[in-house]
């Protein structure tokens, strides 16, 4: 089965997960820009980083076969330096002009302090006058759910097309008010500390599958790029067909991507020998 | 040894996952319940009994023996 893995730290994970991620279906990641695991100091550590992941991360993942994708932003953690955000969203517009690059991400909010929120709302609103596609992240743990409550208040304040938006890291306190507000919504796939394969496929199950992505975790902390295809038996498991996983695990990433005319991965429809038998 | 802090600070989130899996168990099985409009057999029954007693046992707060000890030897009748 051909997967797609829509939230992906290649950075920070080896070139045997692309050879196994290839093994196992993957075709394409895309790569949010993401918090080093301390506060960058200076804008051109962020335009070095930028070219790192829509420049070289590419040429690592070609090596397997597999299609990278990336994502610019200043993590929320560095959002309290106001001045270093300035001055690296002004960098923005050339990097959307790269090949891989699909929008803006991932933005979002983490302590959910003022300054989060005006990053926030400067990273939606530069993506918006570019005709961008954002992801936006929403906080771990304790503070999910009222982070993701500033989240859609901060989005309902701006002129924003929903359709090109994608709030991730949704449970179960949070998924509802993000999907009747028109979003697409993405669950993270953890060991422990977000959500699990299993309890993504009871959300898909209860909430449908439209507008929905599915991640591993992959990133520099505990994490597991497997728990995407962990997900997918899980899914199968439950009795689901192989179109139905496709739609949920390859094609609705590349109808949220595809928004970006980049990610050119077109959905695919498996034909069943039925389907070729009455076509005679 | 670890101290009180330590144990809790060491395995919280590790706990709070596990608790998080069966409350989605639970969950999992009233969606089923509700979409087939039938309950589990007998069999299934009596797990999902001892799953609810041994959730039960965990809020004593001073046991008379080992909570791990309660729970195997509940899990033992089914």
């Amino acid at each position: 089965m051909q997967i797609i893995q829509p939230h992906y730290h290649a950075i920070a994970r080896t070139a045997q997960d692309y050879e196994r991620m290839a093994m196992s279906g993957v075709v394409a990641v895309a790569e949010p820009a993401f918090w080093a695991g301390f506060d960058r100091l200076y804008p051109e550590t962020f335009i070095d980083y930028f070219r790192q992941i829509s420049e070289f991360e590419p040429t690592r993942a070609a090596q397997y076969g597999i299609r990278h994708f990336c994502w610019v932003a200043v993590n929320p953690k560095e959002a309290e330096n106001p001045v270093l955000t300035r001055e690296v969203l002004k960098h923005f517009p050339e990097f959307f002009a790269k090949p891989t690059v699909l929008g803006v991400g991932e933005t979002g909010l983490h302590k959910s302090t003022k300054n989060e929120c005006e990053s926030l709302e400067a990273h939606v609103d530069i993506a918006m006058k570019h005709g961008q596609l954002v992801l936006i992240h929403t906080p771990h743990l304790a503070d999910k759910a009222h982070g993701t409550r500033r989240v859609l208040e901060v989005l309902a304040g701006m002129k924003v097309d929903p359709e090109r938006i994608w709030i991730d890291h949704v449970e179960e306190q949070t998924i509802k008010p993000c999907l009747d507000a028109g979003y697409w919504v993405g669950f993270t796939l953890y060991p422990i500390t977000k959500c699990s394969p299993k309890r993504a496929v009871d959300m898909l199950e209860k909430y449908g599958t439209d507008r929905m992505l599915v991640n591993s975790s992959a990133d520099w902390g505990p994490s597991d790029p497997f728990t995407l295809q962990e997900c997918i038996l899980e899914f199968r498991r439950r009795g689901h067909s192989l179109q139905e996983a496709i739609e949920v695990f390859h094609n609705n990433p590349c109808r949220f991507l595809g928004q970006n005319p980049k990610f050119d991965i077109a959905p695919i429809r498996i034909e069943t020998d039925v389907v070729k038998a009455a076509r005679g | 040894m670890l101290s009180p802090d330590q144990v809790v600070e060491a395995s919280f989130l590790e706990a709070r996952h596990q608790l998080l899996e069966v409350a989605a168990l639970l969950d999992r099985h009233d969606a089923a319940v509700n979409r087939t409009g039938r309950d589990v057999g007998a069999g299934g029954a009596a797990k999902l009994g001892v799953l609810r007693e041994a959730l039960e046992a965990l809020c004593v707060p001073r046991p008379s023996q080992e909570r791990t000890v309660t729970l195997l030897e509940l899990f033992a009748k089914v």
